[in-house]
């Protein structure tokens, strides 16, 4: 059971309308992985879809490297609609 | 004749109850935890539908017995359930393919019910049928990667094919009760599940690599109240606290 691959888990709620990670389980295989999600992360009507991705096929940004990835948009106050002033003759806006 | 009905809701009701305490046994053994949470969830829903089949029985039967009471005050010999589920859980593939064969039956007799004219049994039927047709495919997938897998989960499995399969006739057999509920438009002809029964167990056997064994003897009586040991066993452990301490409550 040890060799089993790890699964990450998305479910999508009633009321989403995007897929959300909700944890991970173990399952020998896809089909097994969708069944053991059903019962492990929808059993009290969370979901009204899942998807089964194996962790070892996801690719994640690398911890170290935050500083240079996301820290430099937090001085950029011009890519957020807050920082322009709107003149007063615009309408419908 | 109620009498009748309520020999047949028993039948219906301690199959379902038997083969879910036989599957929360498993909680806290299973081979993975993945596996403990999903026995756990066939097992709710088979003691569900057993509720709903047993204070069905105790209405009709009017002796004022509700759904526990059947439950844990009746002896293995007032039980009416198949003998395949009463079998001891055994090792993983043991449970497997039990339960394999009792879903494939359940799905077929559960969707002829349905059609029931006694409208609270097609009613039952019709909840049930949605978990079982669940449950039926997550036995039929464990039957093919435990038979189609290792070695020793081949040897297992065929293994448990081997042993249960005498316990398969039974789910076919009709009696005077069965008989009644036909000509009533009530119940089922048992005989007549057989063959779509016995098609998709070959095929899942075939894809499983497991070899289907030849029809010899089969065991009989459980309907009529005629148990292997086991169930007593079983049932000493379910029933224990609620007859040493009668009207415990929670």
């Amino acid at each position: 059971m040890k060799a089993w691959p790890l699964w990450e888990i998305f479910v999508r709620s009633e009321s989403g309308l995007a897929h959300k990670h909700v944890g991970s389980l173990h399952a020998a295989d896809a089909e097994m992985a969708l069944q053991n999600a059903r019962d492990l992360y929808t059993r009290r009507n969370e979901g009204v879809s899942i998807w089964v991705v194996r962790s070892s096929d996801i690719v994640a940004t690398d911890p170290s490297q935050s500083e240079a990835l996301f820290e430099p948009s937090e001085d950029k106050e011009y890519r957020h609609a807050t920082f322009y002033h709107v003149p007063d003759g615009v309408k419908h806006l | 004749m109620m009498g009748e009905r309520l020999e047949y809701l028993l039948r219906l009701g301690d199959s379902a109850l038997v083969l879910a305490q036989r599957c929360a046994a498993w909680v806290a053994h299973a081979p993975i935890m993945e596996e403990d949470v999903a026995l756990a969830n066939v097992a709710l829903d088979l003691f569900g539908q057993a509720k709903l089949w047993l204070e069905y029985a105790g209405e009709i039967e009017g002796a004022g017995r509700d759904a526990d009471a059947l439950a844990f005050h009746r002896d293995a010999s007032d039980y009416r359930n198949l003998l395949l589920v009463e079998q001891p859980n055994g090792n993983f593939a043991d449970t497997i393919v039990r339960g394999y064969f009792c879903d494939a039956w359940a799905q077929l007799n559960l969707s002829a019910l349905a059609a029931s004219s006694d409208e609270r049994i097609a009613a039952i039927a019709a909840k049930s049928l949605k978990e079982t047709a669940y449950h039926l495919r997550r036995s039929q997938d464990w039957l093919v990667r435990l038979g189609d897998g290792t070695d020793v989960s081949h040897e297992r499995a065929q293994r448990a094919v081997d042993e249960l399969w005498c316990y398969t006739g039974e789910l076919f057999i009709g009696d005077e009760i069965d008989a009644a509920m036909v000509a009533q438009g009530v119940g089922v002809e048992p005989n007549s599940l057989r063959a779509p029964w016995l098609a998709r167990v070959e095929a899942a056997l075939e894809t499983a690599t497991l070899v289907k064994p030849g029809d010899g003897w089969m065991q009989r009586g459980g309907k009529q109240g005629r148990h292997t040991e086991a169930l007593s066993y079983m049932l000493a452990e379910m029933q224990v606290l609620p007859r040493s301490y009668p009207g415990a409550q929670w």
